[in-house]
């Protein structure tokens, strides 16, 4: 072994440091990251955290949950959103404590805005309930943690790209790892071993995403077996800058911004009478891309190309700069587009994993059958879960810190008596040759086979689905697969080979995607972010279930789990 | 339209010196910078070594000099470098630190710094038994426009000072110290009077406002460095 450890942390996302942080206090620990820390995904996420403070307004964690329970559509694990709504509580002041700069009330407490699906008293109206920081509260949660670990001196290994998993049955033994900057293969041995590697949105053609978001860990363990939990549901966010992707947070609609059709229309009021644009991300999607295939898309093309208007000029100059100073820069950047006085052209944006790798509420990997020790993972490549088939705006942001935060304090009991396994040291050695071969063969560039993937799946398994459509995207992926198979890499270099690993995400990419599209096709039901023509209705009776798939031989297999109801039963979704 | 891009290659374990490559691209006004650099990764040469990430402006990944100047890939459009078809745009690693290939340059030297700041908070007071410590909005504004950094290192590596003086903290590290140093939950100067108040710390700043020139989250590096220096002086009773 080239490294040795008692706890290996795969990411430094939010999930992933706070993790850390926890689990230092009494394992060796190191985080591996593919990137720099502070270059995490989690720095980009804007609009706020949620936690019913109750600082502005009457609030209750419990409605917190319910509204959880009811945005994901039923399919959330009910216990799992109750603690997430009380601990969301502890967790933001302990960040704010840490030196969180929070924006703040009148009286110096931590404001709160609102938010999409946040209501008071389950379901009367909306709620202030999501604390921020202008629209940088990601990049704050992110250096906050940062800094914390500096303080801390948690040991990093960063752009330290992980590979594999290396395993002694059921248990971890440690991590096989591409060093960039050398080109060598390394292994690192722990007894416990965290993913937290985040979203894999840059499987859609138009997302908001990062480059970096390709899904490694999910991918990793589906690899040795571990099925992967609730894949179809993939949040698409209604509100991207056009073409680009580039998100432009909820927070604009919570501080008052309306969207508009070619019309002139504030077309929500027609979909949702009580939340209007502050109803949920999934019913919002539909509502954008049923305007414009009616035609009533700004171009009026009736195609997916098209957008619609979200406007913020009423909100004057001085509330703009004051609390969405980001999203004025981007739309001034990239759009040449002022919010304070015109209008920006949006459309619904790939955006959040909601399945991934099915944990306990400490983070532990479980299926539902089997619980692993010593396995953990939380954040966006987990699924515990608490955004069921949509996720609520604010939440992924408690998502991290809450099981970030559990996972890490579960790790610290565990690992003081944890066994330690015999590593396959054969595998690094399949890698090493694997990545040798990538050098030497003459195969195809990837660059067809990521766009190909990118296109069907925006295409294809985007915000409305049909069975025939869905069972192309399947064929097609598998066949991309293959077309994998032959696919090499031009640059020779031994040191920062950065095509290297892009070659080896996509593989994972397209790994997820056909979890995804296959997942998508298996569920003949319509719930929450999952819409189908064909099967318009949500159905309880049969579908009121994870699902668990499996990939093998290219063909994608699916167990099932029970959905913890036992709060509140499931009602229809209105709002 | 049409533009050059002309990139800066080196890759110290095989090249003896470096060199300038030269790609004809197929861009709008409106693409990033790092869009073309993408489109020449990916179809020309898999060899080009960039860092990247969020694609936006807020992850620090893609800063590099451009036409001369410090910028983001990503924030920058050919429009803003490129007027007429067939333009040139030269595009070259960060100064003031090691070319680790190509585009990518070492950053750890420049990281250090950043720590060697104390850049966390050091609470003043014991935190609430529960809730937060209480901070008016203009005690909190006090610190916003330093808390935008992102940690790109373009303000260092326009800083005519480190040119002459390699031991200079530099304008981040700076930056994060006056975060703190002007948060009211913190203990402020205290704790980093002893490398702040150095030749190497802020009075090796002449004010050249090069770094504030740059940074592409706009923050005015040059005017907190001078409250800082002012700081310093009234806690040192001059
Ligand atoms: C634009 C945008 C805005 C958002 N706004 C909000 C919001 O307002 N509120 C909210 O609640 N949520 C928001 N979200 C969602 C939220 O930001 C993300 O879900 C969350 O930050 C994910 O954090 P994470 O810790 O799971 O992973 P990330 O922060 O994505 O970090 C992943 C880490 O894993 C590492 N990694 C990945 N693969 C490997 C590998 N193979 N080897 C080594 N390291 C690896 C990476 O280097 C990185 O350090 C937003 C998301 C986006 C994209
Ligand atoms: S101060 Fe500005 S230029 Fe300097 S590192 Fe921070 S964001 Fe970059
Ligand atoms: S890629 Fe993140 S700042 Fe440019």
């Amino acid at each position: 072994m080239d490294f040795d450890y008692e706890v290996l942390i795969v990411g430094a996302g939010g999930a992933g440091l706070y993790a850390a942080l926890e689990a230092s206090r009494t394992g060796k620990t190191a985080v591996l990251t593919k990137v720099y820390p502070q270059r995490s995904h989690t720095g980009a996420a804007q609009g706020g955290i949620g936690a019913a403070l109750g600082n502005v307004e009457e609030d209750k964690p419990e409605w917190h949950a319910f509204d959880t329970v009811k945005g994901g559509d039923y399919l959330v694990d009910q216990n799992a959103a109750l603690i997430l709504a009380d601990d969301a509580v502890r967790a933001v002041y302990d960040l704010e404590n840490r030196g969180l700069p929070f924006s703040r009330t009148e009286e110096g407490k931590i404001d709160q805005r609102r938010f999409g699906g946040h209501t008071r008293n389950f379901g009367e109206g909306p709620v202030r309930r999501a604390c921020y920081a202008a629209d940088r509260t990601g990049h704050m949660i992110l250096q906050t943690l940062y800094q914390q670990c500096i303080k801390n001196e948690v040991a990093f290994y960063d752009e330290f790209f992980v590979l594999d998993i290396m395993m002694d049955g059921d248990t971890p033994t440690g991590l096989i790892v591409f060093e960039l900057a050398t080109g060598k293969v390394r292994t690192f041995r722990a007894k416990v071993i965290l993913f937290a590697t985040g979203g894999f949105g840059r499987m859609f053609k138009i997302t908001s995403n990062a480059y970096s978001n390709t899904g490694d860990g999910p991918a990793i363990l589906a690899r040795n077996g571990i099925p992967l939990m609730d894949m179809e549901f993939f949040q698409i966010h209604p509100t991207g800058i056009r073409d680009m992707g580039i998100l432009i947070t909820e927070g604009v609609r919570g501080e008052g911004g309306i969207l508009y059709n070619s019309q002139g229309e504030a077309f929500m009021k027609r979909y949702a009478p009580t939340m209007l644009d502050l109803a949920p991300r999934d019913m919002i999607s539909r509502a954008i891309m049923t305007e414009i295939f009616e035609g009533r898309g700004i171009k009026g093309n009736r195609k997916i190309d098209d957008y619609v208007y979200l406007d913020a000029s009423h909100l004057g100059r001085k509330k703009v700069e004051e609390k969405i100073p980001d999203i004025a820069e981007f739309c001034r950047t990239y759009l040449d587009v002022d919010p304070a006085d015109a209008p920006m052209p949006v459309q619904p944006t790939a955006h959040y994993a909601m399945g991934g790798i099915p944990t306990n509420i400490d983070g532990q990997v479980w299926t539902g059958e089997k619980q692993y020790m010593g396995l953990y993972a939380a954040g966006e490549c987990a699924c515990v879960s608490v955004h069921g088939a949509n996720r609520l705006g604010t939440n992924s942001l408690v998502d991290l810190v809450v099981f970030g935060r559990r996972a890490g304090q579960h790790i610290a009991e565990y690992v003081k008596d944890a066994p330690t396994g015999q590593a396959d040291s054969d595998k690094a050695a399949w890698w090493e040759d694997r990545i040798e071969k990538l050098k030497s063969s003459r195969g195809n560039h990837p660059g067809e086979i990521f766009d190909s993937m990118q296109e069907t799946m925006m295409g294809k398994v985007g915000v409305y689905r049909t069975g025939s459509e869905m069972e192309k995207a399947v064929k097609s992926l598998q066949d991309l697969r293959l077309a994998y198979e032959n696919v090499s890499v031009h640059a020779k270099a031994e040191n920062f080979n950065a095509e290297v690993q892009t070659v080896l995400e996509l593989g994972n990419l397209l790994d997820l995607a056909l979890h995804t599209a296959a997942s998508a096709l298996n569920r003949e039901e319509s719930r929450g972010a999952h819409s189908r023509d064909d099967f318009p209705e949500r159905n309880d009776e049969d579908w009121l279930k994870h699902s668990l798939s499996t990939l093998k031989e290219n063909k994608v297999t699916f167990r099932y789990r029970a959905v913890d109801v036992h709060k509140w039963e499931p009602k229809p979704r209105v709002y | 339209m049409k533009v050059e891009l002309k990139i800066f290659r080196f890759n110290p374990e095989t090249d003896k010196k470096s060199r300038f490559d030269t790609y004809k691209v197929d861009a709008e006004p409106t693409d990033r910078v790092l869009d073309s650099l993408m489109h020449v990764y990916r179809n020309e040469d898999g060899s080009l070594a960039f860092r990247k990430s969020c694609a936006h402006g807020v992850c620090g990944s893609d800063a590099m000099r451009i036409n001369g100047k410090e910028r983001l890939a990503c924030k920058t459009l050919i429009q803003d470098v490129a007027d007429a078809e067939g333009d040139t745009i030269l595009i070259e690693p960060l100064r003031h630190m090691t070319v680790q290939k190509d585009l990518m340059v070492d950053q750890s030297e420049f990281l250090e710094r950043f720590k060697k700041v104390s850049p966390f908070l050091i609470p003043l007071e014991e935190a609430p038994e529960k809730g937060e410590y209480i901070q008016s909005q203009i005690q909190r504004d006090a610190i916003d426009d330093a808390t935008k950094c992102i940690n790109c290192g373009a303000c260092y590596s326009a800083c005519p000072i480190l040119e002459t003086n390699p031991d200079f903290l530099g304008p981040a590290a700076l930056v994060h110290a006056s975060r703190f140093i002007y948060d009211s939950r913190d203990k402020g100067l205290d704790t980093r009077l002893e490398i702040l108040d150095q030749p190497n710390g802020v009075w090796a700043c002449d004010s050249h406002f090069e770094c504030t020139r740059v940074c592409p989250r706009g923050i005015k590096i040059t005017k907190l460095i001078n409250m800082t220096k002012r700081e310093i002086k009234k806690r040192k009773g001059e």
